[in-house]
């Protein structure tokens, strides 16, 4: 059978005597803080205690903090407590012991509930204030970085243009093209089943093409770039920043937003109208087989009718959009990457900033657009 | 339990380790007796940190066996934490916990106590290695190098473990603050009545806290020693190891 801890206490008059015993290590902790705690109303009561550690056969760093609490409560107040028959190889630690937990810091006040929360929005709306300031910043830096550029073409990063390039246009066409498709089907077909009750079926062709064309293309493509390369450039950045890789660069007398920043953004820029077109054919495409197989319409009437239906300003009204739809993204995911602090947490937390943050202000954008383009006519 | 566990913390036996066909550690026997600090020195690349991942069992081996406290180490990882604290090169603390969550961690995780025990145990540990109760709150990202090792050592140490694992912990310290570290070591190891196993490329160490010094050469322990002894050694390694230019130099200075 192990041994328990034990802890006898012998009270004589005023003075109380208390003798543990047995192993007082971290694996009997409970075992050790029920006694500690059964005796702490004797403790208070005496005004002389002597702590016999005679009996003690094994103790480490948590037994003897343990013991030296009991000590230091007996000896609170005026009154005394010492420690007996100390063996040899406890007495180190039972030293280092008295030293530590002398100066407790002052815990923090608690604060009042309602106060805490007006604080946190005030914090908030001057937060929201710095990330306003740091948009613009990271703009101003972009475009001193464009007239660089313009000065001195040669000093154009080309390849690392070229590879993000590859990675966020090229490499996404498949998963844009496979999502447009989708919603381009989905969107015609719920006009054929929905229109249809009031004989309307042909418009469906001009719903589809004009809601594509506008509005869903884009927004759709911008959200999914968003998600898929924002988050990479945040989470790239991040690390960089926290291995220090970018605060080398500066010291090398280069200039990260040239480096860095400016290729990425540039290639958002050139390739998400691209995609854009890509994903607003996907999703013609999408609707003119559920024309055909849905709802009856064959390819040549389904491409007549949408020959009809819309223009090439429908055409620009969307794709005039993606390149500050682009620039937005590339912005935040930069900057966000930027604001990464030392720790893991903190790179997760600014990725996801950055997605939301981005797809948020696509939104927004595309709402100033539509009021832009209504109130001019287009 | 016989003698030889009664005298020896870590037993390995003709351990054998080894990546696809490059074989690391070839036939190595190593003997750590209890209460003792061995250093373990060797070639950068040549199998020390190795030695030291395999004896906690972070690496698998293809041969041979180790013993620690009596017990052989197998896949079992449960209580590793009371047989043993690692402190490993970077400090390896948690990012997203304060310091002292970092030194409640194995607490926590091992034994049932109440929170002021544990935030009392915690500031103790952390006062154990010479830092401050104010520094408690802060995250490791905010801490210097040898904060960070002081740390990483108060967490290694939260469960009291019989051995001490500590990989290059002078690495990156000032010559003052390496010193610091090595005497807080010795006191500690004074104190907890610790087995430490030492991966240091640092000679002042070597020669001010190691009981003993084990060379690693070829997959093997080719010395082992107090300094002095291997000071004398004949093997050509070690020679040059410890009578390479810089050494000399360095020992010349000493003197």
């Amino acid at each position: 059978m192990k041994p328990e801890p034990l802890l006898l206490a012998t009270p004589s008059g005023d003075a109380l005597k208390l003798r543990p015993e047995g192993p007082w290590t971290a694996a009997n902790v409970s075992a050790l803080e029920t006694l500690s705690r059964s005796v702490g109303a004797d403790v208070d009561r005496s005004s002389v205690v002597t702590l016999d550690l005679s009996g003690v056969s094994a103790l480490d760093t948590l037994g003897a903090w343990i013991l030296e609490k009991l000590s230091r409560r007996a000896a609170s107040s005026g009154r005394s407590a010492e420690f007996v028959s100390v063996a040899d190889h406890f007495s180190g630690l039972m030293d280092e012991m008295r030293q530590v937990n002398r100066h407790t810091p002052a815990p923090a006040a608690a604060q009042n509930p309602v106060l805490l929360r007006l604080g946190d929005l005030g914090r908030s709306t001057v937060g929201a204030r710095e990330d306003v300031t740091i948009f613009l910043q990271m703009l101003g830096a972009l475009f001193m970085a464009v007239i660089g550029v313009l000065r001195r073409p040669r000093s154009l990063r080309l390849t690392s243009l070229v590879y993000q390039l590859y990675r966020i246009g090229w490499q996404a066409i498949p998963i844009v093209v496979l999502i447009t498709f989708l919603i381009g089907a989905i969107i015609a077909q719920q006009g054929f089943f929905h229109f249809r009750r009031f004989g309307a079926e042909s418009y469906t062709v001009d719903m589809v093409g004009i809601l594509v064309l506008r509005e869903l293309g884009v927004l759709i493509v911008a959200i999914m770039v968003a998600g898929r390369s924002g988050s990479a450039y945040t989470a790239e950045l991040g690390s960089m920043k926290m291995r220090e890789e970018i605060d080398a660069l500066s010291t090398m007398g280069l200039d990260p937003v040239h480096v860095l920043i400016l290729p990425r953004v540039a290639a958002l820029v050139m390739a998400l109208p691209i995609l854009a077109f890509i994903g607003s054919i996907a999703a013609l495409y999408g609707g003119g087989l559920v024309a055909q197989f849905y709802g009856g319409m064959s390819p040549a009437i389904y491409i007549a009718r949408l020959h009809e239906a819309i223009s090439v300003t429908h055409f620009e009204v969307g794709i005039l959009k993606a390149p500050f739809m682009a620039l937005v993204i590339g912005i935040v995911a930069c900057s966000e990457g930027l604001r990464v602090k030392g720790s893991a947490e903190s790179l997760g937390r600014q990725t996801t900033t950055s997605v939301v943050k981005s797809i948020f202000l696509v939104i927004v954008l595309d709402g100033l657009f539509a009021i832009f383009f209504a109130s001019i006519g287009m | 339990m016989d003698e030889s566990q009664q005298e020896f913390a870590i037993r390995v036996r003709d351990l054998v380790v080894g990546f696809g066909r490059q074989t690391v550690l070839d036939h190595l026997t190593l003997d750590v007796r209890r209460g003792e600090i061995l250093g373990l020195v060797g070639a950068s690349g040549g199998g020390k940190s190795v030695l030291m991942r395999t004896i906690i069992g972070l690496i698998p081996r293809q041969g041979g066996s180790i013993d620690v406290m009596g017990q052989p180490v197998g896949g079992r990882k449960e209580g590793a934490a009371t047989t043993w604290g690692i402190l490993f090169q970077q400090g390896a603390l948690f990012s997203s916990l304060t310091v002292r969550q970092n030194v409640q961690f194995p607490l926590r995780e091992n034994l049932v106590l109440s929170q002021e025990l544990m935030d009392e145990i915690a500031i103790a540990k952390l006062e154990m290695v010479g830092l401050r109760a104010q520094d408690a709150d802060k995250y490791p990202s905010e801490l210097s190098g040898g904060m960070t090792k002081r740390v990483a050592l108060a967490r290694a140490l939260a469960l009291d473990p019989p051995i001490l694992f500590l990989d290059e912990p002078t690495s990156g310290l000032d010559p003052i603050a390496a010193g610091d570290f090595d005497a807080l070591i010795a006191t500690l190891q004074k104190t907890l009545g610790l087995t430490v196993f030492m991966v240091t490329h640092d000679l002042a160490s070597l020669t001010t806290v190691c009981d003993r010094v084990a060379a690693l050469a070829d997959g093997k322990i080719v010395a082992i020693g107090p300094m002095r002894e291997l000071l004398q050694s004949e093997h050509p390694w070690v020679r040059a190891y410890f009578h390479g230019k810089r050494s000399q130099m360095l020992q010349h200075e000493m003197r």
